[in-house]
């Protein structure tokens, strides 16, 4: 049996409360996915600090095609597929620098502006009478930036940017608020985590609150432990106010609770999350308050959302300044980026914080990350099983949820994976 | 100990690797000064462990951290063990003034079927404290620390 030709059967996969097998394992699903979900949602491509200046390029793969993000004379950005239009060579190859005026493709120098159009074929002539066309690269035009955050759509038909991201977009807002200047520049580089699992039990785990005391015993546990026979006047290290709350209890989380958005947006800290408790950094929190006044400060300083998933491919830390951005590379193998944020106009030591973080919890070697992959892996094992093929989302399930897109519900629900899940369907079985 | 010549420095190196390889973490963990990190960057000719991303950089603490979870029935992640080995070359003294030494090496770690091998060189920064030589930082370059990686449980 095909998916490709049996829209029926692909939404047979989700059902109001579990989800088919065959989403996490299926390569005709995961082509399915890049050709469809991939290419009609609005996908995260890189931010805007990492080409500031005209001709600064980055490349990467977009729903598995090869696109170039470059930044124009005129100050704009253009993104634009990284194929020459002679013979297919990638114009570029490194995954960033600085282009200077043109893209010299390296097979058969056919040059390109930075817009992408033609302005060169050696021996121009011997094309004479052919049919040959002053064709550039192809550009996608679907592209938009929202507060230095570029993501682009592939695919020409599909919802604008504002519909499909909505009220979520807050939480762009309130990571770039933390800047007192209201801008944010990456910084720090990127840890490149290669997951050995589908894209989407990242995503979802994102905001499963019900694994980190269980999965993260091994490690937050430890810490905690650890840190519990150290004498009571000793300065608690950033490093065990990171770890420990991974480990607090399901009340915790439970109360943390969970917004949902319409297509497959939302977050978890609706009301505190496991960032709350960091000691306060107060020549940062007074630049704030100069910035801002002392009641918007203090709004600003008081959102600490856990993680917001920008359904499918950003999700970003705003209380920390760090975001994840998954790169599928195969139905079970994924690449997960993770970047770091420098606050315009607050001291390094909110970056250290940030960098810090972003080392024990998102790098190949973070402690907690192990058990995270571990158990991705072992679900991508584990669903070949017979006798049950089907996976569970029932956490809090209740008819009532069906006709409304937003909503808040409690921490531990699976609220957020099963919106997930809708959006999905969505955008795999539209015309 | 008296001022340490070349060949302490270098023993120091092969049995810092051998402590690892053996698992004899705790043994291992009393080798650092009680300052001393671990440092994996993750950026070649990366300067800076604090306001770049890092692989690993622990201190003390983590480091202990790191060693008590491996041993924690929870670690699922353990499930079976990783095992390590370091292949040494010969180490380098580098400055015996500033107690440093260039190692490199291949490290391999596997865990049950899977086998992943880096190639890679350390730098040990010592320190002599109470007459022995301790690591004031270990740091470890990768070969292709800025490559996508899968995990890395152990200590190359």
């Amino acid at each position: 049996m095909s998916y490709r030709d049996d829209p029926a059967a692909l939404a047979r996969l989700v059902e109001d409360d579990r989800v088919h097998r065959d989403v996490y394992t299926d390569a005709e699903i995961f082509a399915l996915e890049m050709e469809r979900l991939w290419s009609r949602a609005w996908i995260y491509v890189g931010h805007t600090s990492q080409i500031a200046q005209a001709g600064d390029f980055l490349t990467l793969d977009i729903a598995a095609k090869p696109v170039i993000l470059v930044r124009q004379a005129d100050g704009g950005v253009r993104l634009l597929m990284n194929r020459c239009a002679h013979k297919g060579t990638k114009v570029l190859y490194a995954p960033s620098g600085n282009a200077g005026k043109t893209f010299r493709c390296p097979y058969h120098a056919w040059t390109y502006r930075l817009d992408g159009s033609l302005i060169n074929v050696p021996l121009k002539e011997g094309y004479a009478g052919t049919r040959m066309h002053e064709t550039g690269l192809a550009e996608i035009k679907n592209v938009s930036v929202y507060r230095g955050f570029v993501f682009a759509r592939l695919s020409e038909k599909g919802m604008g940017f504002k519909e499909y991201f909505g009220e979520s977009l807050s939480s762009i807002d309130y990571l770039a608020d933390r800047s007192p200047e209201g801008e944010l520049e990456m910084a720090g580089g990127c840890l490149r985590y290669l997951h050995n699992c589908n894209w989407k039990m990242f995503v979802e785990n994102l905001n499963d609150t019900m694994h980190p005391m269980i999965a993260h015993a091994s490690s937050a546990g430890t810490a905690k432990r650890l840190w519990e026979g150290q004498p009571a006047d000793r300065p608690k290290p950033m490093a065990v106010e990171q770890f420990v709350p991974f480990v607090n209890g399901y009340p915790f989380f439970d109360e943390m609770g969970v917004k949902v958005y319409p297509h497959g947006h939302g977050y978890s800290g609706v009301n505190f999350s496991i960032h709350s408790a960091y000691s306060p950094i107060k020549e940062y929190e007074q630049a704030m308050r100069r910035a801002y006044g002392e009641e918007r400060a203090k709004d600003i300083l008081g959102t600490v959302r856990h993680n917001t998933v920008y359904y499918p491919s950003l999700t970003i830390k705003g209380a920390i300044q760090s975001i994840r951005v998954a790169r599928p590379l195969a139905a079970d193998r994924t690449l997960i980026e993770s970047w770091t944020f420098r606050l315009k106009g607050a001291p390094d030591s909110l970056l250290a914080r940030t960098v810090m973080y972003n080392r024990l919890i998102n790098s190949p070697m973070s402690v907690v990350g192990h058990d995270d992959l571990h158990c991705y892996r072992s679900i991508q094992e584990g669903l070949a099983a017979q006798g049950n093929e089907w996976v569970n989302l029932q956490r809090n399930f209740s008819e009532h949820e069906l006709g409304t897109p937003e909503l808040v519900a409690n921490g531990t629900s699976d609220i957020s994976m099963r919106n997930q899940f809708r959006a999905w369907r969505e955008l795999m079985t539209a015309e | 100990m008296k001022r340490p010549g070349a060949k302490d420095l270098a023993q120091f190196v092969v049995h810092e690797a051998r402590l690892i390889d053996e698992q004899r973490f705790d043994e291992w963990y009393e080798l650092f000064a009680e300052d001393g990190h671990y440092w994996v960057p993750a950026t070649p000719g990366q300067t800076d462990p604090h306001l770049q991303n890092s692989l690993a950089y622990e201190d003390k603490f983590l480091l202990k951290l790191r060693i008590e979870r491996l041993r924690s029935p929870l670690a699922f992640s353990q499930k079976p063990a990783s095992r390590c080995l370091h292949v040494l070359q010969t180490p380098e003294v580098e400055s015996l003034k500033e107690l440093k030494v260039r190692t490199n090496f291949i490290y391999t770690e596997t865990r049950g079927d899977e086998s992943q091998r880096y190639a890679a060189t350390a730098w040990h920064t010592l320190v002599l404290r109470k007459g022995a030589l301790r690591i004031k930082l270990k740091r470890v370059d990768l070969l292709n620390c800025d490559a996508m990686l899968p995990s890395i449980q152990l200590f190359p």
